[in-house]
Order: C-alpha cells, then structure tokens, then sequence
C-alpha cells in the first residue's frame, strides 16, 4: 500500500516535472520525437475521350448493304472465325481492296468471366484471326489494326451465357467512326 | 509479455464506417485483438474533432486490435496525465493512447499523444506534430500507424493511398482514397474504360491502360499536376503496365510484334525491348520486390498458368500448376508468397502460394475475385469482386482471417491498386 502511494506521489512530480518543463520549452519535452505533418498530397483532375464520327463511305453505312454488318460472334473459348461469318468477312476484304484509302481497326471482345488484362489477350487473339483473313482474302496489311478490348466493352450488361455470346465477338470500325 | 497476455477474443465485428465516398464495413476479425484504450483526445474539437475516432477505426480495422470505450473525464487526460497502469489493466487494456490538440497563436494546432504498454507499465514513445486543421485526417492516420508499428513489430499502412476505378453508367473514373476508403479524389475521368492502375515506386505516378482512343494505350500520369505521359501507343494493344521497384522501367503487354507478348520500356516510351518469344499470350507481367524476376500469365501450356522469368528475359519456369486457370500473379512485398486468381468450380478466388513449400491457400469464399494487391506491409491484399451484382472491392488478409468490404455509394467499383508507403 504504501509502495503504491509512494508510486503515485512520484509519478504526480514527473507528471508535473513534464509540465513545467514543457512550458519552459516551446517544443515540449512530453512527447519523444517531432513528427514530420502528414500532408495530403494533391490529386489533379483530367478529363480523357472523344466521340466517335462515322465513315465517309456511304455503302458502309447503307443497311441493306452488308457491310453495315460489323460484328463477329464467338463459340465459348473459341478465336477462329466462324463458316457463318465468312461471306462477311470476304465483302469486306473486297472492301478494302477496291477502297486502297480504307483503313479498318478489328476490335476483339471476350465475355466478362476471368482476368480483365488475359481477357485483353484473349481479344487480341480474336481480332488478329479476323485480320489474317482479310489479308488472305486480298486486303493489304497497313490498312488494318488489330486491337482488343477484352471485356470492357460488352454489348448486352447480363451475366449468362446469353448475353456472353453477344459479348465474345469482333467489331470492324473504318476510318472516322474511330 | 504484450502479446501472450492478450485476450482471446473471436468474435465478428461489424464497425460502420463515418460519412465516406468509399464506406468500410468490417466482415471478420483476427482471433487475437490487443485490447487498446484511445482516450479522447483533449481538445480535439478545436479541429472539428475526429482525431481519435479516425485513430481506433484505423486500429480495429486492420483486425489486430479491439478499442475499449473509454469515457471522457474531467480534467481530461491528455499525454500528459500520469498513467495508474493497475486502473486501465482493471478495464482489460493491454495498450494505451493519450493525446491532446493545442490551437497555436499562429492558427495551426499542435498534436501531442504518447503510447503506453500497461502490461509492461512502460511509456513506447510519444509524437508532436503541429498541423493546418486540413492535415487532421492525415495526421490521425500516422499517429495510428505509429501505433500499429509499436505494438505489432512492423509498418502500418493507415498513411498509404489507393487507387480503383468507379463505373457510373458509361462513366469511368480513376479515383485516389485514403486506405479506408475516405477523400477519394478523381485523377482522370473518361467516357471509355481504364484498367490496371499501377503506383509507381515514389507513390507519385501512376500507369494505366486507358481505352480512350478506342484500343488499349499505356499512360503514366503524374498525380499532383494531372500530367500525363503515353508510354506505349504502339499498333495494336498496348496494356498491363507493371514498374520495375527502382521505377527506371516499365514491363508492357505488346501487339505490335503479333500476339500479346511482354516488352520492357521506359517510362517516357522510350527504349522497347522484347522479353518473351511465344506464339501464346504472355501478359500481367510483375517485378520480383528485388527486381531480378518477373512472374506473368501464360497460355503457352494449353491453358493459363502463372510462369517466371529472368527480369532481362529467358527461359520461363512454370509456377503455378494446380487447376486449369491461375492469373493476375502479385508478389507479396517479402517475395515470400504470391497471391494470384484461380478458378475453382467455376468460382474466381483469390489463391496465395507460399513459394518455399507450395503450399496453396484459398483466402477468398466470394466466386469473381480480380485484380488482388498487396497492402505495402504485405498484411493485407485488396481485390476487387462482385457482391448482388455489384462490383465492391474487398481486403482479406494473407492469414484469410480478416476480412473487409469497401463499397461505393454508387457505381461499381474495381482494379484496386494499392499504394506503396509514403514519408
């Protein structure tokens, strides 16, 4: 008991030695070390993106026409494209073979299941397939560009194999609606 | 002595975080909690009080600690008060935060507390700051991580940042928060997507992959000025941004040569140098924190795995082999362990291989886990998964006993990075 009081009594004086003592030095001896202030670093805002246009190619955007058909559909994990899909592939080869001033961006799609940056590959994978087959159907190489934009583009928002199959497909953009 | 005299405490938490964009909500706790005391510190109404609230959130999130109600008291205890280490060992604290706010005559304000371990009865040191009442935030989020550092052993992350990205309709923003969550401030907002947010070494740059011109470009865009760098812009995809950890260089996902093949260059796009040669895709590259290998994602095997390589290139070595999907490989900061996603029955979980006896370990029980990051103490790792069809991002930690769910009040939420420390 009494040890304890003799505690008590001492820790008051150190209590009140740190006082003073902080009162006769500015910086105050309380505390062991000076921090350094925490700022709140400074985040600038920027706004990115642009509207697309659209061609200058009238037949392009003719709807009877087919080459106002621009999307290539997928089986599930499949990047070749499909025999369906051929005839629209060879109007457009035939496109960019009778329009040298025509240039096309391919871009890749998959469906939302998996790793964004692998899904980018997986699209990667699917528009380089449509771009080798332009150019063995006669299209040149400088006028196509190969892009993918994994799953961050869907076509239909849901979450079944439904919506996937819109999803899993490669867009043809020309020159103006990109 | 402060670790066994802890008090075994398993119960679940739920701590509804204050008025942020980004709210926390606590999802499971560690089994052992340090009991602490934060007495209110004196005088912190002068700036607008908050300090010690900010101070035992922080504390109970990370799992590690229990806050103990401490009631105000008239005089109030501030840093200065002697401590009877008997009274606050009989309300069950095993730690003890003093502290108090001085307005200044210059208009800024002095934060003073000091630490003590009641079961050793010793003082663990004490810090002053003078601050402008727009530091509050900041400077309880340090004084919580000197804390944390004092009675755990190693460095607490309450100061470091992170960076996500908010889908709001077609909207897309790249966001910076604190790391719970709060004064999220938007570095770059877009009508197209932005994936792959990367913190550079210094904490002042960022990399990403921005769909801005209708295909994946590589920027680094610094923080404080909004100036932005393409770093890769080539024919093609440009994507998966990863740093170097001295910052000299980028590890890119290229199109340009066919393929989806991983490239070095610099952060000012110049310097391209192929590293892999494969007809799969090789992507998600990551620097090894002693920079000598880089993990990545590769198909070359049938199906995608998680491979190594020298960081000047060569033979890969396959690392992952359990399962037929194995992505997004994250190295933990100690290079010990690598937390990467694999699909399990058609579920996408977050996975954590101890790379000295392979060992694997589910952290995760929710099905569309992405883009894992390790908290800078490599504590806790932040993904990003989907919770009723909501994107929210989630932190468990490396043991998969703390958990956390940190969602937006609006928008999906997702490609958490998290940022490296900062001084």
């Amino acid at each position: 008991m009494r040890a304890l009081v003799v505690t008590l009594a001492a820790a008051a004086m150190l209590a009140a030695c740190a006082t003073s003592t902080d009162k006769s030095t500015q910086e105050g001896a309380k505390v062991e070390e000076r921090g350094k202030p925490a700022s709140k670093p400074e985040v600038a805002r920027v706004e990115a993106g642009k509207p697309a246009g659209s061609s200058t190619f009238a037949a392009l955007k003719d709807p009877n026409n087919i080459l106002s058909k621009r999307s290539i559909y997928y089986d599930y994990d499949k990047f070749d494209v499909r025999d369906d899909y051929r005839s629209l592939v060879e109007a457009h080869a035939k496109f960019l073979r009778e329009n040298p001033s025509a240039k096309m961006l391919v871009q890749g799609n998959t469906d939302e299941r998996g790793s964004r940056e692998y899904n980018v590959g997986l699209g990667q994978r699917r528009s380089d397939g449509v771009k080798r087959m332009l150019q063995l159907l006669g299209a040149r190489e400088e006028q196509i560009e190969s892009v993918s934009l994994g799953e961050e583009k869907p076509q239909t928002d849901g979450h079944n194999e439904d919506a996937w199959s819109k999803n899993r497909r490669s867009d043809m953009l020309y020159n103006g609606e990109y | 002595m402060l670790s066994r005299t802890i008090t075994l405490i398993a119960a679940l938490a739920c701590v509804p975080a204050a008025h942020a964009q980004l709210s926390i909500e606590i999802t499971g706790a560690g089994a052992q909690r340090v009991p602490i005391a934060v007495a209110p510190f004196a005088g912190e109404a002068a700036l607008g009080g908050g300090i010690t609230g900010i101070v035992r959130a922080d504390l109970e999130r990370s799992g590690l600690f229990r806050g103990l109600e401490v009631p105000p008291m008239s005089p109030p205890l501030t840093e200065a008060s002697s401590v009877s280490y008997p009274e606050w060992r009989a309300r069950l604290a095993d730690a003890l935060l003093l502290g108090s706010v001085l307005e200044r005559p210059d208009g800024r304000y002095e934060v003073r507390f000091r630490l003590f371990d009641v079961v050793k009865q010793a003082p663990l040191g004490g810090v002053a700051y003078t601050l402008g009442k727009d530091q509050a935030r900041a400077t309880a989020h340090r004084i919580a991580d000197f804390v944390y550092e004092k009675l755990t052993g190693e460095k607490g992350v309450f100061s470091t940042r992170i960076a996500y990205v908010v889908k709001r309709g077609n909207r897309y923003e790249l966001q910076i928060a604190d790391s719970d969550g709060a004064g999220a401030q938007t570095a770059l907002a877009s009508f197209e997507p932005i994936i792959s947010p990367a913190w550079s070494p210094d904490g002042r740059r960022l990399a990403y992959v921005s769909f801005e011109n209708k295909k994946p470009v590589v920027y680094v865009h610094a923080l404080a000025d909004g100036k932005r760098q393409v770093v890769a812009n080539f024919k093609g995809s440009n994507s998966a941004p990863a740093w170097s950890p001295d910052g000299a260089r980028l590890a890119v996902t290229l199109s340009r040569e066919g393929g989806s093949q991983i490239f070095l260059i610099n952060p000012d796009g110049s310097g391209v140098r192929r590293l892999t040669s494969s007809s799969a895709i090789d992507t998600e590259p990551r620097f090894s924190p002693d920079g000598r290998f880089i993990y990545f994602t590769s198909d070359r095997g049938g199906s995608p795995q998680v491979y190594r390589m020298p960081a000047s290139g060569g033979e890969p070595q396959r690392v992952t082999f359990e399962g037929s999907y194995n992505v997004s490989p994250r190295i933990s900061p100690d290079g010990k362990t690598l937390a990467y996603i694999t699909r399990n029955e058609g579920k996408f979980q977050v996975a954590l291989l101890d790379l000295s006896n392979r060992q694997v370990q589910i952290l995760t029980d929710s099905d569309r886990d992405e883009s894992p990051s390790f908290a800078p103490n490599g504590r806790m790792i932040l993904l990003a998964t989907v919770i009723a069809g909501r994107g929210v991002l989630s932190a468990v930690s490396a043991d998969a006993r703390v958990k956390q769910r940190l969602s937006a009040t609006a928008g999906d939420v997702r490609e958490p990075a998290w940022g490296p420390f900062i001084d």
